[in-house]
This record gives structure tokens, C-alpha cells and sequence, in this order.
């Protein structure tokens, strides 16, 4: 093997080069909030990429609205962890003592009945719900954006992440701004034309359709205004990274 | 994004009279990062498959429905009807590292396509040459390895391999990072028409297994070819960029 001198120079500068404009923009990025909270390991510089890139893509798309006659007449509502006697209690109450709670980053914390939220304006759209296993639905989502519930709580410029939780604590998740502040993310208390089945995830369900199913959270009463993950969980952004799934499932 | 500088230069080996160049420093490089991503891919592909081994057409797709085929083997979910026991659950890892091996793929892809593009790769070593553009010079080939007779090598690819080759670097592997793209709402969100084009997204789901399978067939009769033709000194070409004289 021959390797000139001037190669070995031109290699050197090249890898230096690359180094340093790796590292202007890991900066960069994480400056823009193109870093994932999931980031770390060995799968953070693909998840890193696939964040990055998407959330750059998608600023303003909105997902795939389907016709009226291609909601799907089978809709596939998956398994849900055993029920747990609180739940059951406010399902036998018909979900009248249902509370959405915000707090954190917001200037009034509030904590909303779903009568409550019925009062905010209602939006409907028919997006297909895709799980990262393979298979999918249509079906019309009814509920209030949650932009609508951030704008009445009065959030704080400085917020950077919206944290939303199940009833039953072990599920939570997080999205950041650009998918809280979207007008098809849908805190959703209806589905097909009725009220949103509890094998669906009602009485409230969080319906982020740029997303796979397993962001769509079932069961959720509470939301919290964050400007860091840091000190929610394990600081990895949901309970999905700590039981080995990606923060974010744009893909 | 890290810029990958590769040599434009067309690497002069300076080898011994009974050695010849084979393969430059681009193509050795580039094909041994596609052999570990394809491996990455696949593992993880048959893991993910295995959270729903059905296949549909068309937009949506379930347990619900009436399946285009089912693979007869376990799932790793209980919801789905197998008749087999249900396997651990892989699907976390497999999907961090599915999208990560599909992006150093992608970023080997185009640092080989354009160092090709550049150094005359592609012109010289895969475009048949335009004498050889026609069905006879396929099925002279065709019919040499038919009859098993030797087919002269000559240190370039004849006009099958070309084509094969060709086949998996803009045919195979761009439809394969398509449709798996067209997997992802995000991405949806922003080319709906890539998945309209390919019938839907259950459709892109099965167009991208048949892919992995027709991907697999390549492998395995490159495999085969390279055995036949001496997969030692073949394989010692892809790693060194020599081969010997005798053993062309």
C-alpha cells in the first residue's frame, strides 16, 4: 500500500474537518432542540438523525386526512394493561368525576372536567392510526387540539416539552412543541360520530397522528408544561425509551 | 451531518507482477459497511415482522381483517393468532437499530454512488459496455453458467453481473429505503403522494418484505457465485483490493 504524503495530509485535514463540523452540529442542534431525549447509547446518533431530520421535514406538514368512506369498519384497539379499581370506579360513574389536570409551565393551572373541555372548540379529522407492530386503522378522532387547552392555561414562553400521563401512572409520555402546538394533536373524547370506546382509550385519549400508536396515549387525566425531561422518570422523555422503545415514533 | 471525504483518486496499488488491482478502496469500504447494515436490517426486519407476521393491501390492515397472506410462524404478540406460543417482545431495539443501520446505509449509498459517479466506477465496472447492451450478450452468459463452462472473468464483470449489480444499487436497495420511508407518518405527512404511489401503506409494508426477499436472493446467489469463482481469493480482493494472477 502506498500512501503519499501529501494523502495522509489530505486525510488528516479531511477527518479534522469532519470532526469539527460533527461537533458545530451537534451544537446546533441540540441550540435548535433537534436532539431527542433519548439520545444517549448506541442508538442515539440514528435516533439523533431520524429526529433531527423529521422534525426539520415536518414543521408545518399535516398527516394523511382520509374520506369519509375509508374509515375502517374493523378497528383493531389492541391490548390494554389490566384495568385498575380507580378506573373502574369512574367508568361505573360514567367518567363524570373524569379530571384532566395541567400544571407546570403555564401561568393558570388548571384541572378540566370532560365537560369542561367539551366547552373548548372541537375539531374532528379522519387519520389512520398506525402501530409500530405493522397494522392500522382509520377512524374520525373528535376532540379539543391540545393547543387550545396550552393557550387557556397560559403557557410560558420558555416551554419546551408537553409531559401527559395515564390514569394509570406507568404510561406516560412526552412530545415536543412543534407536535403539542399542531392542530391535529387531539385531546380526544370521540371517535366515529360517538363517545371514544374505553378499549379505544376513552374516556380521553392524546391522538398525535404524525406519530405511531403508542404516542397516542389512552387513559390520559394529566398534562404537565416542562422546559426539560431531566427530571421526569429516568430523564430518557417517556416511560417508552426506559421499557427500550424510541421517544419519538415519527418512523 | 459528518461529510464523508472520500478519494477521488482512483487508488494505484502498487501491486506485484503475479497481483492484480481489483476493487478500490471506495468500493472495499462501502461494501463491507452494506454487508454489516444489510445484516443489521434483516435481523431486525425478520424481529419487527415477527410483532405481526401478516402482510395487506391497500391503506390499513389488522388482526380484523382479511389478510393478503399470513406467514405460518410464532408471533412475539399475544393478539395475534398464530397458534404458536408467543415470543419476547424485540421490537424496541430492533426498530433503534433498524433506522439506524437504514441511515449509515443511506450515507454509504451516496458516498459510493457519487465517488462512482466521480472516478468512472460506474461507467467503466457496471454499465455494460455498449456492444454488450442486447439479450444475446445476456444469454451467452446465461448459457455459460447454465453448462456449468468457465466463464472468462478477466479482472472487470460480465454483462450479467452488471446488471445484477446495478439492479440492487438503484433498483433493490432505493426501493427498499421508499417503502420503508413510506412507513413513517412523519414522513407521510410530508410526501403523501410516495405513499399513494406504492397502493397504500399496507401496501408499502408488503412491497417492502417482498424487496427484503428479492435482496435476500441476491445475497444468496452472490454468495454462491463468489464460492464458485474461489471465495477466499475473492473475499481477500474485497478486503486487500488485490487478486492474484493465477487465481483469476
Amino acid at each position: 500500500m502506498s500512501m503519499t504524503r501529501r494523502r495522509m495530509i489530505a486525510a488528516t485535514v479531511a477527518a479534522g474537518a469532519g470532526v469539527s463540523v460533527a461537533g458545530v452540529a451537534a451544537r446546533l442542534a441540540r441550540r435548535y432542540g433537534l436532539v431527542p431525549p433519548d439520545s444517549g447509547g448506541i442508538y442515539g446518533p440514528g435516533e439523533t438523525l431520524t429526529y433531527a431530520t423529521q422534525r426539520l421535514m415536518t414543521t408545518h406538514s399535516t398527516a394523511r386526512e382520509f374520506s369519509r368512506n375509508m374509515i375502517s369498519k374493523a378497528p383493531f384497539a389492541n391490548e390494554i394493561p389490566p384495568l385498575k379499581e380507580e378506573f373502574k370506579r369512574h367508568q361505573a360513574a360514567g367518567f363524570k368525576e373524569w379530571k384532566l389536570t395541567i400544571d407546570g409551565m403555564v401561568a393558570h393551572p388548571a384541572s378540566l372536567s370532560l365537560a369542561d373541555l367539551k366547552t373548548l372548540p372541537k375539531r374532528s379529522q379522519i387519520t389512520e392510526l398506525a402501530c409500530e407492530e405493522g397494522w392500522s386503522y382509520i377512524a374520525e378522532w373528535i376532540g379539543t387540539p391540545l393547543f387550545e387547552v396550552l393557550h387557556a392555561a397560559g403557557m410560558l414562553p420558555q416551554a419546551r416539552y408537553v409531559v401527559y400521563r395515564s390514569i394509570d401512572r406507568d404510561w406516560w409520555e412526552s412530545i415536543d412543541m412543534a407536535d403539542a402546538m399542531h392542530p391535529q394533536t387531539l385531546l380526544t373524547y370521540g371517535m366515529n360520530d360517538d363517545d371514544l370506546p374505553v378499549k379505544f382509550g376513552g374516556p380521553l385519549r392524546l391522538r398525535l397522528p404524525r406519530q405511531l400508536g403508542y404516542k397516542s396515549l389512552k387513559f390520559v387525566d394529566s398534562i404537565t408544561v416542562t422546559d426539560s425531561m431531566k427530571h421526569f422518570g429516568k430523564g430518557l422523555g417517556s416511560s417508552s425509551p426506559e421499557g427500550g422503545y424510541a421517544w419519538y415514533a415519527g418512523i | 451531518m459528518t461529510p464523508c471525504y472520500a478519494p477521488v483518486v482512483p487508488t494505484t496499488v502498487a501491486a506485484p507482477a503475479t497481483e492484480r488491482s481489483r476493487h478500490s478502496a471506495v468500493v472495499r469500504m462501502t461494501h463491507w459497511i452494506t454487508v454489516l447494515c444489510f445484516a443489521a436490517l434483516l435481523v431486525t426486519g425478520v424481529e419487527i415482522l415477527l410483532s405481526h407476521p401478516r402482510f395487506y393491501w391497500g391503506e390499513t390492515g389488522n388482526v380484523n381483517m382479511q389478510p393478503l397472506f399470513t406467514l405460518h410462524v410464532p408471533s412475539s404478540r399475544s393478539m395475534v393468532p398464530t397458534g404458536y406460543a408467543v415470543l419476547p417482545d424485540q421490537n424496541g431495539w430492533s426498530r433503534y437499530l433498524h433506522f439506524e443501520a437504514a441511515w449509515l446505509l443511506v450515507l454509504t449509498g451516496i458516498v459510493y454512488v457519487l465517488a462512482s459517479l466521480w472516478n468512472g466506477h460506474l461507467r467503466r465496472d457496471l454499465l455494460p459496455a455498449r456492444e454488450q447492451r442486447n439479450w444475446k450478450a445476456y444469454t451467452a452468459v446465461l448459457g455459460r453458467y447454465l453448462h456449468r463452462a468457465p466463464v472468462k472473468e478477466d479482472g472487470a464483470y460480465n454483462v450479467v453481473q452488471r446488471a445484477a449489480y446495478l439492479g440492487v444499487i438503484f433498483g433493490l436497495l432505493p426501493l427498499l429505503i421508499w417503502t420503508g420511508l413510506a412507513l413513517s407518518p412523519a414522513f407521510a405527512s410530508v410526501a403523501p403522494r410516495a405513499v399513494e404511489a406504492l397502493g397504500g401503506r399496507q401496501s408499502a409494508r408488503t412491497l417492502d418484505f417482498f424487496a427484503t426477499i428479492a435482496l435476500v436472493l441476491f445475497f444468496v446467489v452472490h454468495v454462491v457465485m463468489v464460492t464458485l469463482a474461489g471465495f477466499w481469493s475473492r473475499t481477500r480482493a474485497m478486503v486487500t483490493g488485490v487478486v492474484k494472477e493465477e487465481q483469476l
